[in-house]
């Protein structure tokens, strides 16, 4: 599967998870959310940018049990936990956010 | 419903890093044990202690170097790493040549203390004796 943006094709896997994270551009994750009519909001990009970190530091997308643990860890008790991070991303926050990322699924989804 | 059932894993790794997929995958389906909340402890004997080993590079190789991710074990709860000293000290290494992998004890205030446990062949004997799964990798 692919998409374009500007006239550049981007390839994903079946699912729609970009192919190659070093062709992420911040374009990509709000081209991905415009599908799934999700407008981003900072709020979204705090998580996106987020999962980009972690991914550069461990070389794997976390699970969404991980997640909610780190980011309460960085961004505070209010934001590190399901009901936010499920509101943010119905799709599943470490699922949908990963795509927007351009991380691969993460390890233990299934 | 009733409660999931927790059963006690141990993933035991024989194989060097690289050049086979085995000890990747090992490390993906560990960390999918632990998502799945079980009971996850992973083992390095044979090779398998090279999985540890500190500055990893794989640049000239073309392969991705995915030793940062034994980094996230801790977060997942994979908290027990056993290292056969029998086997690293055939292949002439020691602790001290092993990442420095820790994990945060909830239970003690957050305590960072060491994941990698050095064991011997006896003792690594008695630990398997105790699981009620056993993946090799």
């Amino acid at each position: 599967m692919s998409f374009e943006i500007n006239g550049k094709t981007y390839e994903t896997d079946e699912e729609g998870y970009l192919a190659d994270l070093a062709d992420w551009n911040p374009e990509i994750a709000g081209h991905m959310a415009k599908e799934d009519d999700c407008d981003l909001s900072e709020n979204h990009w705090e998580v996106i940018n987020f999962l980009r970190e972690y991914y550069d530091q461990y070389q794997i997308a976390p699970a969404v049990r991980v997640l909610t643990k780190a980011i309460g860890k960085k961004l505070g008790k209010d934001k590190g936990n399901s009901k936010y991070l499920y509101e943010l991303f119905p799709y599943g926050p470490a699922k949908q956010a990963c795509k927007y990322a351009g991380l691969p699924k993460p390890t233990g989804c299934v | 419903m009733s409660e999931p059932t927790v059963k006690r894993f141990m993933y035991i790794n024989r194989r060097a890093p690289y050049g086979t997929v085995y000890s990747v995958e090992g490390l993906e389906v560990a960390l999918i044990g632990a998502a799945f909340e079980q009971d996850v402890c992973m083992a390095f004997i044979d090779d398998g202690v090279y999985q540890l080993k500190k500055d990893q590079d794989t640049s000239a190789t073309g392969i991705k170097n995915f030793s940062p991710a034994y980094r996230a074990l801790g977060d997942y709860d994979v908290t027990r790493l056993y290292v056969e000293g029998e086997s690293l000290q055939a292949r002439g290494l020691t602790e001290d040549d092993l990442m420095a992998l820790t994990y945060e004890d909830e239970d003690d205030d957050w305590a960072e203390k060491p994941s990698i446990r050095l064991v011997s062949r006896e003792e690594l004997s008695g630990l398997i004796d105790q699981q009620d799964v056993i993946l090799h990798f």
